[in-house]
């Protein structure tokens, strides 16, 4: 695909941090837009609802804290970007460079991820003022676990989408494809609701889909409540290495129907 | 001798193009069952190039020249034939051959828009592993042929369209390709702009004897820059050689402009019988076929007394726009 070093890795996050700083300001609004597990955490908390789960007031506030977390080192918006360069032509000039383009959009992602720490910390410590009880350190060993499941969360979003964007070699419009993943992930992910939350019988379905690793696995994991560590990270692990090689077939297809189009 | 770079025989292009008849008839139809022709843009075409050599594309719009330009660099994937760039299969894009190459578009481009030129520049050195050190000298050298030292740390955005074209050409040439691929690269540029980026090419060509394949519509890059040209029209080649040789068959002709001494010598040379094509009191121009030149010179000044007289070659666009448009030079 391409030969990756150290100095290319360096130069590239270098250059796109700069790029999405920017964009602060942007950053800074997303990063606000993203307290929807707030909401729901209100939600849950004045109906009640955490006694039906067996989790305390204060265990469901780090969930969702944490749920804020993770989605806020694991969005991906690829799909998008990569669509209208493809469409418009802009990637010809990419694709004549020794470096897979898609390595350009995960620098992008992981530089965002960078510059939204600050405003993310911020909301933290905004939401511990008003919920003091909910304050928790986790210990280092969670913490770095914690992590390593966001950032596996983050690769198999990314390769999701980057597939789907793959397809707008053939399609134009792969972008409509990524909205069906929409509610699933939206419901399933644990983003609304703890996945725990969910009849037994759903949950066993749940389980064997990526949804329920996107967010829930990864919260549970810093929050402090209990979840099976090594069967997470191991369903994490499969679907990378799934997801990898699908991504490859579509890209190396896909470059095959690319009519540079725009130019 | 030099060796070919570039061999392409028989090659060919086909896409596929989904139209649809207007109105809402139409786009329901076009909505239930798209329909889809295969159109074939480029047509068996066979050429070689040389190494270190200009060639000229020429070619109305729609001929095919970027196509035959896309396929070359590996960007596009051709449908039938054979071809060969400094020895690798463009479209299979191995990191050697793309190490080797270049494609610039004059409007598309890489540089990042929200951030100085400098930062795209280290980022390609570094994607084509590029020593810092190298990579700096690169640039400081280039920067000052391309006359843009100043411009390297203001965000492209501010730059204006001819810093920003000098920008792209810095950042595609900064691993030094032996091939260059060159689709319309003065586009939007002023007069100004357009002599330097002609001039730079050159010197880029003589310093590194790197091949240059070029289409444009400015026909000043292509008579300043090409010795050889390639027509281009329907996907077809229908010209390569050179471009003197392309000229001088056809445009046979010189524009004659002489200016008389009196009235009465002006209207007696009118009724010689040559092909006026203006006549302005005692300024008339006529249009001689380039063997009768000497001839007719020595008939009038023995018979006609004459002020001045000037000898020009048609407008090049003028032969060229007749060029691109027939299917057989």
């Amino acid at each position: 695909m391409s030969n990756l070093n150290r100095h290319k890795i360096i130069t590239l996050l270098k250059v796109q941090y700069s790029n999405m700083l920017e964009y602060r300001v942007e950053i800074a609004l997303w990063a606000i837009s993203g307290i929807i597990p707030f909401f729901m955490l209100n939600i849950w908390t004045n109906n009640n609802l955490n006694e039906s789960i067996n989790l305390s007031n204060t265990m469901l506030s780090r969930y969702f804290l944490s749920a804020f977390f993770v989605r806020q080192f694991s969005v991906v918006w690829v799909v998008f970007t990569f669509e209208e360069d493809a469409l418009l032509g802009k990637i010809s000039p990419y694709l004549l460079q020794p470096l897979n383009p898609f390595f350009r959009y995960f620098a992008q992602h992981l530089a965002e991820q960078i510059t939204r720490l600050p405003f993310a910390i911020i909301i933290a410590l905004i939401f511990f003022l008003f919920n003091k009880e909910s304050f928790w350190i986790p210990s280092l060993g969670i913490f770095l676990l914690s992590c390593l499941a966001t950032f596996f969360s983050f690769l198999i979003q990314f390769l999701i989408q980057s597939i789907i964007a793959c397809l707008c070699f053939w399609t134009e419009k792969a972008s409509s494809i990524e909205r069906l993943l929409f509610i699933p992930t939206l419901f399933l992910s644990g983003l609304l609701a703890p996945v725990i939350s969910f009849p037994e019988y759903v949950r066993s379905w749940i389980y064997i889909t990526p949804f329920p690793y996107l967010i829930d696995f990864p919260a549970n994991l810093l929050s402090g409540n209990k979840t099976n560590l090594i069967s997470g990270l191991l369903m994490q692990i499969f679907w990378i290495s799934v997801l990898f090689p699908v991504f490859k077939k579509t890209w190396s297809m896909g470059t095959k129907k690319y009519t540079a189009m725009g130019s | 001798m030099k060796e070919n770079i570039i061999k392409v025989e028989n090659l060919s292009k086909s896409f596929d193009i989904s139209s649809k008849d207007p109105g809402l008839k139409g786009t329901i139809k076009h909505f239930f069952k798209r329909e889809t022709k295969n159109i074939k843009v480029i047509k068996n075409i066979t050429f070689n190039i040389k190494k270190g050599e200009i060639v000229g594309f020429l070619g109305a719009n729609g001929a095919g020249k970027t196509t035959i330009l896309k396929m070359l660099c590996g960007l596009i994937y051709p449908s039938e034939g054979k071809l060969a760039v400094a020895g690798y299969l463009p479209y299979k894009r191995k990191t050697n051959f793309l190490n080797n190459i270049t494609l610039i578009m004059g409007q598309k481009q890489q540089l990042i828009w929200d951030l100085p030129p400098i930062e795209s520049f280290y980022l390609n050195a570094a994607i084509y592993d590029l020593e810092k050190f190298e990579a700096k000298r690169r640039i400081r050298k280039l920067a000052e042929m391309l006359e843009i030292d100043k411009e390297l740390y203001i965000p492209v955005r501010k730059l204006s369209l001819g810093q920003r074209m000098k920008a792209e050409l810095l950042a595609a040439l900064i691993h030094k390709p032996n091939i260059l691929f060159l689709d319309e690269p003065t586009l939007g540029l002023d007069i100004n702009a357009q002599r330097n980026l002609r001039k730079f090419l050159q010197t880029y060509n003589k310093e590194t004897n790197a091949t240059i394949c070029l289409t444009s519509h400015y026909m000043k890059d292509i008579t300043s820059l090409c010795k050889r040209v390639i027509c281009i029209h329907k996907g077809c080649i229908t010209y390569d050689g050179k471009l003197e040789k392309l000229l001088k068959r056809i445009s046979p002709v010189k524009d004659l402009l002489i200016i008389c001494k009196t009235d009465k010598d002006a209207k007696e040379l009118c009724n010689l019988g040559f092909a006026i094509k203006n006549k302005n009191q005692k300024e008339i121009t006529i249009t001689i076929k380039n063997d009768a030149i000497n001839f007719t010179l020595k008939e009038i000044l023995n018979k006609f007394d004459i002020e001045d007289l000037y000898i020009n070659e048609p407008p090049i666009d003028e032969i060229i726009g007749n060029i691109l448009v027939k299917e057989k030079v």
